[in-house]
């Protein structure tokens, strides 16, 4: 057992993990922090993806022991600080952009990093840069749509599939 | 997965004797690593993480190489060798989705050899060196099989040593659901020739295809190889394509690779 501190939302956290303990299970198990989910546990689906220095990683496939020191960005940590849906949630609400709203936390939190690194992409960029976030329910058009909308761009332009 | 100990040191003389326990593995991006530790196809009793040494990290041009070093991510790689060698930046820049490049590193890539994945066909196709603790191995000699290399038991690779080709470029027909590519294709052009590397593609692993490499050193135009068929035998079978499907493929993504590079 190792001791690990990271900095989870802004906030200091530490918890004694095994080496196969993943960031996934340091949040969700040792934290309580359930909204990171949990799809495929084999880095296919993208529902586990967080921030961690910034960038999106899949926290199915990373060791917490790893990240020792590590700050992480949860989809806890999107909300406004009084508690209401951040800019990208209340996108993915106002735009139907989930349904049974079980990839919606890697979602966000590829969003997240998308519009950090490009403040204004185009659909094809969008739809390019979440190939790795998989959903079973919306077949994708709203959450484009919601990605759009969150980036301050018209989301009605897009075209119907 | 079953348990193990960790270790993260900061250099790599201290990963290189860690490495001294017969248990131990390296752990780079676990990209490849952690999905089959889950899926007990590996159980090392310590993982010693290579994340950690700066030494092994970052893109650095010397002369007529790219030197990239062995931890260094693939979204590293697609940013910071995008003007020295904007061919390989692009093949880094198309591995599996923004996450997993997030991770995944040019060593771990390399050292575990898969036959569909992209930096083989970069380092046989550019004739690279692979740099370890220990050595420098031709990428002609370093590759032996799918999943099989010329590494030693403890050998950590520490750079890749790129030479910057006049004109390069890659094609890659993707596998949408493992974003894996059914076939990858790197064309590099050198005062001394042409060369052409394929994964995904033949049952050996990566290979050259010396038939193109030289009709294309004559005369460096996708009309050059048109003529030209690859043969089936040893090629993949699988339900996404047939052995003469992937023969198939060879020839086409090398002439896309080619107009790509032109
Ligand atoms: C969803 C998904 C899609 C992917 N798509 C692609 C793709 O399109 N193309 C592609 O090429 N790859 C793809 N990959 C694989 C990805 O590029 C991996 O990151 C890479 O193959 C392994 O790199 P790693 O740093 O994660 O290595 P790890 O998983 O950490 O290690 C892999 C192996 O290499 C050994 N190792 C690691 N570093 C060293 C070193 N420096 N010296 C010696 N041995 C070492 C380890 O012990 C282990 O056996 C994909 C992976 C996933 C999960
Ligand atoms: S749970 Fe991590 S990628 Fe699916
Ligand atoms: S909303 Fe159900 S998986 Fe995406």
């Amino acid at each position: 057992m190792s001791h690990v501190k990271m900095k989870v939302n802004g906030r200091d956290v530490s918890a004694s993990v095994e080496g196969r303990t993943l960031l996934s299970s340091y949040l969700r198990d040792l934290l309580g922090m359930t909204g990171t989910h949990v799809g495929c546990d084999t880095s296919q689906c993208g529902a586990c993806v967080v921030l961690v220095n910034g960038q999106a990683i899949k926290s199915c496939t990373a060791f917490a022991a790893d990240l020792d020191g590590a700050e992480v960005t949860t989809v806890e940590g999107m909300a406004n600080p009084d508690g209401s849906l951040g800019r990208i949630q209340q996108a993915f609400q106002d735009y139907h952009g989930l349904q049974c709203g079980f990839c919606t936390p890697g979602m966000v939190m590829s969003t997240a990093a998308l519009l950090a690194e490009n403040p204004k992409p185009t659909e094809e960029e969008v739809r390019h840069y979440l190939e790795g976030n998989i959903c079973r329910c919306t077949g994708y058009q709203n959450i484009v749509r919601a990605v759009m909308a969150a980036s301050g761009q018209d989301a009605g332009a897009l075209a119907a599939e | 997965m079953h348990n193990f100990e960790f270790v993260k040191p900061s250099t790599l003389a201290d990963a290189v004797a860690a490495l001294g326990d017969g248990e131990a593995q390296p752990l780079s991006g676990g990209q490849t690593l952690i999905p089959s530790m889950k899926a007990r196809l590996n159980a090392p009793g310590l993982l010693v993480s290579l994340t950690g040494i700066a030494e092994l990290k970052g893109v650095c041009r010397e002369g007529d190489m790219l030197v990239i070093g062995a931890a260094t991510t693939h979204a590293t790689v697609a940013a910071d060798a995008a003007a020295d060698f904007p061919g390989l930046a692009a093949l880094a820049g198309q591995i599996g989705d923004h996450a997993v490049r997030n991770r995944g590193t040019v060593g771990g890539s390399l050292a575990n050899n898969n036959p569909s994945a992209c930096y083989p066909a970069a380092a046989l196709g550019t004739g690279a060196t692979i740099v370890t603790n220990a050595r420098e191995i031709a990428a002609d000699d370093y590759f032996q099989g799918m999943f099989t290399t010329a590494l030693e038991e403890g050998e950590i690779i520490t750079s890749i040593r790129f030479p910057i080709p006049q004109k390069a470029a890659y094609a890659k027909f993707l596998q949408p659901a493992p974003r894996f590519a059914l076939t990858v294709v790197v064309v590099a052009q050198y005062a001394s020739g042409v060369r052409v590397a394929v994964t995904g593609a033949s049952e050996g692993g990566v290979f050259r295809w010396a038939e193109a490499e030289a009709a294309l050193s004559a005369k460096f135009d996708a009309d050059a190889i048109a003529g030209l068929s690859h043969s089936s035998d040893g090629m993949i079978s699988d339900l996404h394509g047939t052995p003469e499907y992937r023969a198939h493929l060879v020839r086409v993504m090398t002439q896309r690779a080619v107009r790509a590079a032109l």
